[in-house]
């Protein structure tokens, strides 16, 4: 991995960071495998240089990028933020990477464009995952937001983590980081991204409607149909003896993104 | 909690391959509960990967199943093969319960750290759990009359009756981890398929007996 400069951040938490250890083990990235060490496991047989980005769809600008060049013209931050995965344990992550909106901004989005719709590689020969006999997930993996929340200044395009470029478990080369959403909306290895009219198709929501929504915001007060949502065990707390802790609505970040949702059922919209 | 071909009915005696008798059953226990030592003694040294609590919980669910389908494989075993582990089938049935025992007790204790609000939500509400739950209720009656004075008492066809209640325990062990994860990834299927194989075989005994052919 090389090292990556980056500028602190006004939004990064000062809770004990997740070991990288831990972070670079326990992961799931389904296309490598269902078991949460299969991604540290298989997922160096996938070549992330070159790598080429799309950016497209209703944008007066559309262009394929070489990673390089799409990262480029921004500054890198660190982003210190909570991680809340859907099944209910979380981790605290340094991110390396830089606003969504900057990138979106580049492409000059028309008016109509109201969603994100974003993309991973589809390469079964470097991800075993998706050439599995019964597929986990119809690949390749989609994942989408509302224009305002990928326009918001706590979303941002991982390229790193704990200093360095990211490991491919963690979604090399490029990532999204949605702070307050489940960790299933944070696409990996992303290679297009796309303004779009409609509510795009997300991989989760496919697969059990009932269970993943498009919106995919933490929330203690909504469980999942099989289990409950309302605490969450942080990775690395103590071994055995570690208790729960309560879950935060919004993940923590409810006063900076509580209003992207103002007057929305969020049970309904979950 | 063996299946009903029952330790009062004499056993099929000459099948048996003359290896199996050698082993003293104590060492199926004591093997048997070497995964269970093996797991605890990770935790309790930090090695049981980013969620410990879960890891163990699931290595011991994960073996309740395994004993739970070894007990129920004892008897198509001799059919088709002729290979007679009838005397081990008490201990299987029993490591199956130790296990499903700790499995639960880790969920209670380290899982949910006795918050009883949490538990019983988590058992009326959630699926998986009501039937992980139940499995181990209609396992316990068994575990606790799988004693030879117990058959005495109950006499062998009750006894055997009783025992019938296996099959529900292994069919809702079997769901119980497929209700558990995301998706559908191989693995609880797999389970799931051998426990639906070993009851079908159940549900053919004619067909079995056909199999087994004349003894030699």
């Amino acid at each position: 991995a090389d090292v990556l400069r980056a500028a602190a951040s006004r939004f990064s938490t000062d809770e004990k960071q997740t070991s990288r250890q831990d972070a670079t083990s326990y992961n799931n990235f389904y296309e490598f495998g269902t078991d949460k060490g299969d991604p540290a496991t298989y997922a160096g047989a996938l070549v992330t240089k070159p790598w080429t980005v799309r950016v497209d769809g209703l944008v007066d600008k559309p262009a394929d990028y070489a990673l390089d060049d799409l990262i480029k013209p921004f500054a890198l931050e660190e982003r210190i933020y909570r991680h809340r995965c859907v099944e209910g344990w979380s981790m605290v992550i340094p991110w390396l990477g830089f606003p969504l909106a900057e990138v979106i901004r580049r492409a000059e989005p028309s008016s109509a464009a109201k969603f994100v719709a974003f993309q991973t590689l589809m390469r079964p020969e470097q991800m075993r995952g998706q050439r599995g006999f019964l597929p986990v997930l119809d690949w390749p993996y989609v994942e989408g937001l509302r224009v305002d929340e990928a326009m918001h200044p706590l979303t941002i395009l991982a390229v790193g983590m704990y200093g360095e470029t990211l490991p491919n478990q963690n979604g090399a080369p490029l990532r999204l980081v949605v702070p307050w959403k489940y960790g299933f909306k944070g696409i990996k290895s992303i290679v297009r991204i796309s303004l779009v009219d409609k509510e795009p198709p997300t991989s989760w929501n496919r697969q059990a409607p009932s269970e993943y929504g498009f919106y995919s915001n933490v929330n203690p007060a909504v469980d999942h149909p099989r289990w409950s949502q309302a605490t969450e065990r942080r990775i690395g707390d103590g071994g055995l003896f570690a208790k729960r802790r309560p879950t935060l609505p919004f993940n923590g970040y409810g006063e900076q993104v509580a209003g992207l949702y103002a007057g929305m059922d969020l049970k309904t919209y979950f | 909690m063996a299946a009903p071909v029952s330790a009062a009915r004499p056993p099929a005696g000459g099948s048996t391959r003359s290896w199996a008798p050698m082993v003293p059953r104590w060492t199926v226990y004591v093997a048997g509960l070497i995964p269970a030592a093996w797991a605890l003694g990770l935790g309790l040294n930090d090695a049981l990967g980013a969620e410990p609590i879960k890891e163990l919980e699931h290595l011991l669910g994960l073996w309740a199943l395994r004993f739970l389908l070894a007990a129920l494989a004892v008897t198509p075993l001799r059919q088709l093969t002729g290979v007679n582990l009838l005397r081990y089938r008490r201990a299987l049935g029993l490591l199956a319960f130790y296990y499903a025992a700790l499995h639960l007790a880790v969920y209670l204790l380290l899982d949910q750290g006795l918050d009883a609000g949490a538990i019983a939500a988590d058992v009326l509400k959630r699926p998986y759990i009501t039937v992980g739950f139940a499995s181990f209720l209609v396992l316990l009656p068994l575990a606790a009359t799988s004693t030879n004075g117990m058959i005495r008492r109950l006499g062998g066809r009750a006894w055997a009756r009783l025992h019938r209640f296996v099959y529900l325990a292994a069919a809702l062990a079997a769901l119980h981890f497929v209700l558990v994860v995301k998706s559908w990834p191989a693995e609880p299927l797999i389970y799931a398929a051998a426990c639906a194989a070993l009851l079908a075989s159940r549900a053919y005994p004619a067909a079995a007996a056909a199999r087994r052919g004349p003894r030699t």
